[in-house]
Formats: structure tokens, sequence, C-alpha cells
């Protein structure tokens, strides 16, 4: 058997931590244009924050932040958001993912439409990496069953 | 008799690699491929075709969009073959 960990310092920390974790997380992903992070980085620091729930109190602790529907849909909103910003371009006749179009979208030149739609797909990068990073871990976790983390070989 | 096959055949082609190795651009050589074919573009066209400060950014999303889109599909598909194989629901 495998005893339950309940530990008042680990989940103490772990409660203070997770909020931090998150706004690093988008740090690092709005960030990515400057300097080094962007949305494959930013999504596995948000994954780990609720990896980090889910391992600290129980798996429905965590699971009451981002339910297991919802984190299906993010997974394919992502990949959504990447591949629709790739074809908003067709609207003004340009090439795939030929971000300087949308500058008849937004209200900017084309130069720096270029950096909003980097940014827009970056966005749809980091929701994929995230939610399909927290269902890889469930998943292994549990042998796919959801309900408790698999218990040691004694 | 198999391993020893093997282990020829393994020695030989690790060699081989080895061997090949000699006829590589030096390490730091500005004029290797590498460094003469479109890297100079990338890194001074940048800032002025998309204002991003960090080369590395508008490489992954801009010039090379299309690769780190279908690098996302991939994840994506990891996690739905992950769930598709181990989600059990009662």
């Amino acid at each position: 058997m495998v005893r339950v960990l309940d530990d008042v310092v680990i989940r103490t920390v772990s409660r203070i931590l997770v909020p931090f974790m998150q706004i690093y997380s988008l740090y690092v992903f709005v960030h990515g244009h400057g300097s080094p992070g962007g949305g494959f980085q930013g999504g596995c620091i948000m994954a780990a924050s609720f990896i980090l729930l889910a391992v600290a109190f129980d798996l429905r602790e965590a699971k009451k932040r981002i339910k297991e529907r919802t984190n299906a849909i993010f997974c394919a909103l992502g990949v959504f958001i990447y591949a629709g910003t790739g074809y908003l371009s067709f609207l003004y006749s340009g090439n795939f993912l030929d971000y300087g179009k949308l500058s008849n979208l937004l209200p900017t030149d084309p130069v720096k439409a270029r950096y909003y739609g980097m940014a827009m797909i970056e966005l749809g990068v980091q929701i994929t990496v995230m939610a399909v990073m927290f269902s890889i871990f469930l998943d292994l976790v549990t042998a796919g069953k959801h309900e408790e983390m698999l218990e040691e070989e004694e | 008799m198999n391993k020893i096959a093997a282990l020829v055949v393994t020695l030989m082609v690790g060699g081989f690699l080895f061997y090949s190795t000699a006829s590589f651009p030096k390490w730091g050589d500005p004029n290797q491929p590498a460094s003469i074919h479109v890297s100079p573009r990338y890194i001074e066209k940048t800032l002025a075709e998309t204002k991003v400060p960090n080369a590395v950014t508008s490489v992954l999303a801009d010039y090379r969009g299309y690769d780190t889109m279908f690098e996302t599909s991939v994840i994506f598909t990891a996690g739905i073959a992950v769930m598709m194989l181990l989600r059990r629901s009662r």
C-alpha cells in the first residue's frame, strides 16, 4: 500500500507556488519575442503547475482546476488557433501563414502585423503543449482510469 | 555467430561514420555551407522584416512557421494517441 501523503508543509508550499509558476509561464510566453522562451517552454511550465497540484494534493484537486473535457478541448484548440491564423491570410489573398496580410485586420502596418501573428501562433502552441502535457501525465500516472495515482508495488 | 556478425557490421558502420567526419567543414568556419546560405539573411533582415528582436523566434514562428505548425500537430497527435491507448472510462 502507498501511504497517503498528507504533509502540511508540502501542501502549503505548493499552494503558494502554483500561482507564481503560472505567472512565470505567461512571462516566458510573452517574452519569447525578445528573450529565450516561447510557447513550448511556457506551456510546459503551465502544465508543471497543474502536475504539482496533482502530486502534492490528489487528482481530484487538480481536475477541479481543469476538467478533463476542458483539457481535451484545449488540446485541439491550440492547433486550431495556429492553423486558423494561417488560414486568415487567405482572406486577403496571401500565402498560408503570411502574417503580413493580417495588417488588414489589425490596426498596424504589415511589418508589425508579423509580430502579432507570431504572438498568436505562440499562444496556440502554448495552449496545446499545456493541455497535452497534463493529459499525458494523467493517463500515464493513473493507467488511464483517472481515479487515483498508481500504487507502489510492495 | 549472429552476434559477431552484428558487431562487425556495427563497427564497420561506426568506422565509416567517423571516417566521413574528416570531410566536414571546420568547427566555426564562417565559409561553411550552413553559414553562407540563408543564415546571414535571417540575421540581417529579422528586425527589419518582422520587428522581432530575437532571431530564434522569427525563424521558428515566421520563416519556418509551417514546420512549427506540424511540430504542434505532432504534440497534439501524441496526446490523442496516449489518450486512445490508455484511457479507460469504465
